[in-house]
């Protein structure tokens, strides 16, 4: 293997590596972090290897600066990258909102620890779903995916930096500890086969470019500092040209737009894995390592005869509502395990909107479900 | 002013945002000066305009990036140094300028301002002292000298004010300079000094805030802050950051307080990496001298 390129080949690795190895065969060049378990991993992996492929990599003062400074990464035109866990996610929330706000392409890795508070750091939980949808204040829409495994956690690193770069947006990974943990065979293909989706540059001279004037699907051309662009970049509500204007008109347009670009889009963004569900009248609806428990409930379940299928989750938000409301209408029951006492299962409910009944099997955290209480859950959803 | 500033002056105009003025700033505000001492320094030094990034936390003296015709960043409050540093190490070709005030750099911005000075990130900030919060009507800053009236220290201020210069060297700054606005020409030159500076250098300009500060001081406009400071300034080059610390009313001592070498960030990084990636000398060798 070459110390001057991304790998290549078969690896054995742990999902925090692989997420790591993924960021740089998308081409991230700088990522700046601050050290939390279980997400420690990830930073520790840049450390060595963005040196070796020409990037850099800093250690920040706090989860604040290094949310700031791949903000900072990214618009000096470098693929920028930071990854935590839960408490550390709390602190970058005000400067997510400044990306969602500046429409900035970078990607936030969220290795999920059970909380709140320091909570368990070591153990596993997917309790910040939703505040990966809500956490920052206002207005704004988000992309998130849910790895289930280290080969996922290689893969969705690469669609995170891909449609963080089309739609210009931060977007999450939002693993668990299980997941960043856990070793598995982990294939990374050679860098020609890898797509990656360069950023949209302006096509007008400095004089004539408004870097917030949007494209026909709404994402603005984004010049980098140094370009001669001579641009304005705030955090404030701002028109074309960015330059604040505090009007709620401006302010329509503006929200409206970064709310719009995502949800317009939302059937290019949204990946959804499948099994079983033509005939079934149960549907598992799950993400990340919860969703690989629910297999075996589903594998025990099919072999009583229920018919039961699984809907996972890759992308989590924007929300599938369009396939769940689908699905609704042709099925007994949603069943839906997660790490938390309900989360996503608050937006299933909502877009089954009583068509099918919601059957939520909650866990606080600490550990996996065990295989019998989705076993159960399906038992009752096909009665 | 009759030499080069004049010269200067369309130079000056053609870095603003003309088509943003008028500006949010009050009369007798000091902001518009420092402006011009920092712009006047830019083209002076002769630095590519067009590698360079001006970027700005929140508050009064954050509106600044607003008003600069460069590759311009408003942030959030505080995370101005931590955004100019990601700018920086993703393209050290850009010259890294921070314009923001004392609020924002010392107060929710203090740790990511010790640690760049720690590391010697190579960046220029430019922090505007007005002892106050100004934009959200005068409240107590971790400058309001002792005694100092403000919205939140309606009795006088009590808690001990930063010396910024004191603490900024004592984290490792490598060019610590203070002016007051009124002493437009000197400022200029200390800009343009830290600007040439590699590594992390802190110019603190004080300047008048007469609609929040001055008027609950005793100073109610941009005259009498000007005149305080004619008053009070001292000039000690080469003062020790500790003495220079300022109480209500009293003097202000300026000047260029630390010039000194020490490699940056960007040196000790390119230093330690070449060191680890050379060519490690062949191992039997190593092993032949063991024995």
């Amino acid at each position: 293997m070459s110390k001057n390129a991304p790998l290549e080949g078969e690896f054995f690795m742990n999902g925090d590596n692989a997420c790591a190895e993924g960021a740089i065969s998308a081409g991230c060049r700088f990522f700046a972090g601050y050290p939390i378990t279980p997400a420690t991993e990830v930073a520790e992996r840049m450390a060595e290897r963005l040196p070796e492929v020409g990037g850099t990599f800093i250690q920040m003062e706090d989860e604040i600066a290094s949310m700031a400074a791949i903000l900072g990464g990214s618009w000096a035109g470098v693929r920028s990258m930071t990854s935590t866990s839960g408490p550390g996610f709390s602190l970058m929330m005000e400067n997510i909102g400044l990306g969602a706000m500046t429409e900035t392409p970078c990607v936030v890795v969220n290795v999920q620890r059970a909380g709140p508070s320091t909570g368990l750091p070591t153990l596993t939980a997917q309790g910040d779903m939703m505040q990966a949808r809500w956490g920052s204040h206002g207005l704004y829409a988000i992309i998130a995916l849910a790895p289930s495994s280290p080969q996922e956690m290689f893969d969705l690193a690469i669609k995170a930096f891909n449609l963080s770069e089309r739609y210009r947006t931060p977007v999450f990974i939002m693993a668990d500890e299980s997941v960043g943990h856990m070793s598995e065979k982990v294939v990374i293909p050679s860098p020609e086969e890898i797509a990656v989706f360069p950023r949209r540059k302006p096509a007008v001279p400095p004089g004539k470019y408004k870097p917030f004037q949007p494209d026909a699907d709404l994402v603005p051309p984004m010049a980098s500092a140094g370009e001669g662009y001579n641009f304005h970049v705030t955090g404030l509500t701002h028109d074309e040209k960015g330059y604040p204007v505090m009007t709620a008109e401006a302010q329509h347009k503006l929200v409206k737009r970064l709310l719009d670009k995502i949800d317009l889009n939302k059937d290019e963004i949204i990946e959804l894995e499948e099994d079983g569900i033509k005939g079934a009248e149960v549907v598992v609806c799950s993400y990340g390592i919860s969703a690989r428990v629910a297999k075996l409930a589903i594998k025990s379940a099919r072999e009583e005869g229920v018919k039961v299928g699984l809907l996972r989750l890759i992308t989590v938000w924007p929300f599938p509502d369009r396939r769940i409301r689908e699905l609704a209408g042709k099925i007994k029951a949603f069943v839906v395990p997660e790490l938390n006492a309900g989360q996503i299962a608050l937006e299933v409910e909502r877009c089954a909107g009583g068509a099918a009944q919601t059957i939520l099997v909650p866990h606080m955290g600490g550990a996996v479900h065990e295989p019998r209480t989705i076993l159960e859950a399906i038992r009752k959803a096909a009665r | 002013m009759n030499d080069s500033g004049n010269d200067l002056h369309g130079s000056v105009e053609a870095l603003l945002r003309e088509d943003r003025i008028p500006h949010i700033w009050c009369p007798g505000c000091g902001l518009g000066s420092v402006l011009h001492s920092f712009l006047t320094a830019l083209i002076k030094s002769g630095i590519d305009t067009q590698k360079v990034a001006v970027v700005s936390g929140i508050g009064c003296t954050g509106r600044t990036a607003g008003y600069v015709k460069l590759d311009s960043f408003h942030t959030t409050h505080g995370r101005a140094i931590p955004f100019a540093t990601g700018l920086k190490l993703a393209n050290p070709e850009l010259k890294v300028i921070l314009f923001s005030g004392d609020g924002d750099l010392a107060a929710i911005g203090g740790n990511h301002l010790i640690h760049a000075a720690r590391r010697n990130m190579d960046l220029t900030v430019i922090c505007v002292n007005n002892f106050n919060y100004g934009m959200t009507g005068g409240q107590v800053a971790p400058t309001t000298p002792i005694s100092g009236r403000t919205s939140t220290s309606p009795y006088g201020n009590f808690e001990f004010p930063f010396n910024l210069p004191y603490l900024v060297s004592a984290a490792g700054a490598v060019y610590v300079a203070r002016w007051t606005s009124l002493d437009a020409r000197r400022l200029e030159k200390a800009i343009m000094e830290a600007l040439d500076k590699r590594g992390f250098s802190f110019v603190e300009a004080i300047a008048p805030c007469p609609t929040q500060y001055g008027r609950k001081n005793k100073q109610p406009t941009g005259l009498a802050q000007l005149d305080y400071y004619r008053t009070a300034s001292v000039i000690k080059h080469g003062a020790d950051p500790k003495d220079v610390g300022i109480d209500l009313n009293g003097p202000i001592t300026v000047g260029k307080f630390v010039d000194i070498e020490r490699p940056t960030f960007s040196d000790m990084r390119a230093d330690t990496l070449q060191k680890a990636f050379a060519p490690k000398p062949k191992k039997e060798a190593a092993g032949a001298k063991a024995q």
